[in-house]
């Protein structure tokens, strides 16, 4: 038994199974992100006045990471391109780059993670906030017995509210200094992490599954480049489609990032 | 012109086959493990989501008694399975029941456990019980006969789709036995509710669908790219029988509509693992003390998500149905079904409108009177669609000479059936109206009118039809009927009071059965529940107690039929659809020769035909000596 049309297009639809089917499992990504954008734009606009954060995340790192994706989308259609005018060389070295591209992209992504676990917001037994980056934990810190001391690269605020918008003149001229904080004087102190609020929920959550998408379509497309390019050799139009199909996931996955990073980073 | 009897069982591809195997050019048989566990056959899929389905429907079903018992006596020892229930869950979700003396005389179900039980009777209804059997199994196995595909677009994915299913059965059905028990917070979830009950249940719940949901994505995609890309020569979009373009419509809600709930499982499960507060509001205090949760999250976010899925998946709760009775109901009046493209183009458009009604089962939440007064335009809406649907099966019953089997029984009793369950969720629609019933056994009552002598009539239709396609031998017709008609007398019996329940005021969801707000618990209390509606929960007990014996024909049947029934033809029921003129059953690729198809669907006593039918195919003729099919 054979299914018809795993290769060659049918006439009247003018696709190959395969490429209907991305289609359609694209469809059902877009609706599973809309459905976390609708998220999105409930929890912000159902934040209480002030409480919605603005500036927490890294711009820089985010424009790198934008034109890292955008980059790999071009190398990936030259890749394909490659496999079209049946040039394996080329499609070798334009994949390569693909993958390179997009691990460049999760290392930054953890880099940017491992920030925001180590940045802490401690309040005060005083009623102030201490926030900043963790230097150290003394040997006996404890939070329950209340021994030891934690050591802060931040500043203190009097109201949190002063946390939330780090895009004005005012919060980027905070000076920052080592705070040494006694464990005794400590009523709350939670790092920068899903739980921390809606908006690092959302972020995490957000980016978090974009980042699992990136490394699913790494890893296809590593395979496709290495072990899986053995079809070349026996079924070259066969390949070439699996390369235009992982492709178009692959752009699917940019094209989300194009909306995270707006309205993540920027606004 | 009638196809010759193919022998079950089955018939064997020739040796020297047209076209080859996928997996080189082995023919022995695969072992039991590849045909029946890891096969990527379409009909051994569809049989494996039947059987598992079914399987589900049962243990839902017994779910639901135990809770009619509950609600009938509450606090009594529930008889038989007691014991086997206080060792399954343990003494917190089932403590022992004394008597005068204080010796343990039985164990009863506690509050927590009917909860779990309601949540969890909903959950396997509907994921594990209706929609596996009406879209996986029934579309599984039809869809590509009646299009004359070899098997799905992509098979292994098809294979994979069961297996995600099958897991995610399994961790619904562990969380019962986990400590703190199953689910409680209903099927919905709505959080805060599901993020604060102390039990891990709700976390099993939400991988479990997860699985169920990456399943049925899986499926939709499959059941896409199949009719788009395999339809066999000829086969126009306008001649594909009406049960082909439910489940395409079926598919694409499921595509549309279920990620969004996916995205919500994910959210919610943060919530409940992870500590964070998309659905958790601010200063959310639970049992009197305010939580560690950061707070700022939306309860009201949570339904809307559920209620994009929920109400859409109502629809593929019922396609699917409304297509196996138009097949039943064509095939068994003998002339075409009245309104075909009314049909196609009202499923099409039902399709689009289940995506813009959802929040009518919220108006109780309190979004607001403008988003309430959109939701119940479109509701009133999408009526139009469901009723055109409903007319054209009635309407084609006139005039035909009707010829009544057990399909045509089940598919009969659907129709009124379904138009009580119909109708009565007008009043729902409107909100001044649900405010009153919303809480209310009224809204028990109305949709499972649509659900269970609905849809579920709908499909053992498709089960007394197609079963002889799948074996070879039919169904007894006795008691086939003996199901139907006590099914039909048991299942309204269990209903109908509901409507009167709720209309009366009797809330649903109180583990008690009302008896706390009770005319002789609280005397003299206006608005109270009378003796009469307190006693209609023994009467639907026994009702419900009556409904599980009628199965046990069917069970039996079912079984039984495989080795004694009846042996039939390829087509028994002088079909014309493709799926009756493939051999019994159908062999791996299903059709020996390509159809060319060449009719419509329904061309019963056709003029200019002999016969009182017109096969929709001719199939070229064969050299390899396969000419049992009908050709002119």
């Amino acid at each position: 038994m054979e299914i018809p049309y795993t290769v060659q297009p049918r006439p009247d639809t003018g696709l190959y199974n395969a490429k209907l089917g991305i289609w359609l499992f694209l469809a059902s990504e877009v609706m599973l992100f809309g459905g976390l954008f609708s998220a999105y734009v409930l929890l912000r606009t159902g934040a209480e006045p002030g409480m919605w954060p603005h500036g927490w995340l890294n711009v820089t790192l985010g424009t790198i990471n934008t034109l890292l994706l955008a980059l790999s989308a071009i190398t990936t259609l030259l890749a394909w391109a490659a496999c079209k005018v049946r040039d394996f060389g080329k499609f070798k070295f334009f994949h390569a780059c693909t993958i390179l591209l997009a691990l460049a992209f999760l290392g930054i992504k953890s880099y940017e993670y491992h920030d925001k676990f180590i940045h802490y917001e401690i309040a005060l037994s005083n009623g102030t906030f201490a926030d900043g980056h963790l230097k150290e934990k003394s040997a006996d810190f404890d939070l329950k017995k209340k021994t030891g001391t934690v050591t802060l690269e931040g500043h203190i605020v009097e109201d949190r509210k002063e946390l939330m918008d780090l895009r004005t003149e005012e919060a980027k001229s905070v000076k920052h200094s080592e705070l040494v904080i006694k464990a005794e004087d400590i009523k709350k102190m939670q790092n920068y992490g899903p739980w921390h609020n809606t908006f690092t929920a959302i972020y995490f959550t957000m980016s978090g599954l974009h980042a699992l998408h990136i490394l699913g379509g790494t890893l296809v497309i590593f395979y496709l480049w290495g072990p899986g390019s053995k079809m070349w050799k026996t079924d070259p139009e066969r390949f070439t489609n699996r390369i235009e199909v992982s492709g178009l996931f692959w752009h699917f996955v940019d094209l989300v990032w194009i909306f995270l990073f707006p309205v993540m980073y920027l606004t | 012109m009638q196809p010759t009897v193919q022998q079950f069982p089955p018939f064997r591809e020739p040796q020297s086959g047209h076209g080859h195997d996928d997996h080189g050019h082995e023919h022995h048989e695969p072992g039991f493990w590849n045909k029946y566990i890891f096969s990527s056959d379409h009909k051994v899929i569809g049989i494996q989501y039947g059987f598992t389905a079914l399987a589900f429907l049962l243990f839902g079903f017994f779910l639901m008694v135990l809770m009619r018992w509950q609600i009938a006596h509450p606090g009594q020892a529930v008889p038989f399975i007691g014991g086997l229930l206080h060792s399954v869950v343990g003494t917190d979700m089932a403590p022992g029941v004394k008597d005068a003396a204080g010796n343990i005389i039985g164990y009863c179900i506690s509050p927590e456990l009917y909860n779990a039980f309601g949540a969890m009777h909903g959950t396997i209804m509907v994921f594990l019980g209706v929609v596996p059997l009406a879209f996986a199994a029934f579309g599984n196995y039809v869809v590509p006969l009646m299009i004359g595909a070899p098997d799905m677009t992509f098979p292994r994915i098809n294979m994979a789709s069961y297996h995600a299913f099958f897991l995610g059965g399994v961790v619904m059905f562990v969380s019962f036995f986990i400590p703190g028990g199953a689910a409680q917070a209903g099927w919905t979830s709505y959080s805060p509710l599901a993020s604060t009950i102390p039990t891990n249940g709700q976390a099993f719940w939400l991988v479990g669908m997860v699985l169920l949901i990456t399943s049925s994505l899986l499926g939709a995609v499959n059941f896409i790219a199949t009719i788009i890309q395999l339809r066999a020569p000829g086969m126009t979009w306008l001649r594909l029988p009406w049960f082909v373009w439910a489940q395409f419509v079926t598919a694409f809600i499921l595509l549309l509509a279920f990620p969004p709930l996916e995205a919500a499982g994910f959210l919610q499960l943060m919530d409940n693992v992870l500590g964070t507060s998309f659905f958790l509001p601010t200063g959310l205090a639970v049992a009197g003390k305010v939580g560690e949760a950061s707070g700022g999250g939306s309860p009201l976010l949570w339904q809307h998500l559920f209620w994009f899925l929920g109400h859409p998946e109502v629809y593929v709760l019922i396609l699917p149905a409304m297509g196996i009775v138009v097949e039943v109901i064509a095939n068994n009046t003998r002339k075409p079904i009245w309104g075909y493209k009314s049909l196609v183009y009202s499923s099409l458009a039902v399709g689009f409108l289940s995506f813009i009604v959802w929040a009518h089962h919220m108006y109780m939440t309190g979004m607001g009177q403008k988003i309430a007064t959109f939701f119940q335009a479109t509701t009133m809406i999408i009526s139009i669609p469901s009723v055109i649907i409903l007319t054209c099966m009635f309407l084609s019953l006139w005039g035909g000479s009707i010829r009544i089997n057990t399909p045509m029984l089940f598919a009969l009793g659907f129709l009124p059936m379904f138009g009580i369950g119909g109708l009565t969720g007008l009043p729902l629609g409107l909100a001044a109206a649900d405010l009153y019933l919303h809480d209310t056994y009224y809204i028990i009552a109305h949709f499972h009118y649509v659900v269970a002598p609905g849809t579920i009539f709908a499909l053992f239709a498709g089960i007394y039809f197609w079963y002889p396609k799948m074996t070879g031998r039919k169904m007894n017709e006795f008691w086939g009927s003996v199901h139907f008609w006590c099914s039909l007398v048991f299942m309204n019996l269990v209903f109908m009071p509901m409507f009167a329940q709720g209309i009366k005021g009797m809330i649903r969801r109180m583990s008690d059965g009302g008896i706390n707000y009770s005319a002789a618990r609280v005397p003299g209390v206006i608005d109270t529940l009378p003796g009469s509606v307190m006693e209609l929960n023994t009467w639907i007990l026994w009702a419900a107690v009556g409904l599980g014996l009628a199965q046990i024909p069917f069970i039996i049947n079912v079984f039984w039929s495989i080795k004694h029934g009846e042996k039939v033809g390829t087509n028994p029921w002088d079909a014309t659809t493709l799926d009756w003129h493939t051999p019994t059953p159908p062999p791996h690729g299903n059709f020996p020769v390509a159809p060319e198809v060449v009719r419509g669907p329904y061309e019963y006593n056709a003029p200019g035909h002999e016969g009182s039918y017109a096969p929709q195919a001719e199939f070229p003729t064969v050299a390899h000596g396969h000419s049992e099919h009908a050709h002119h």
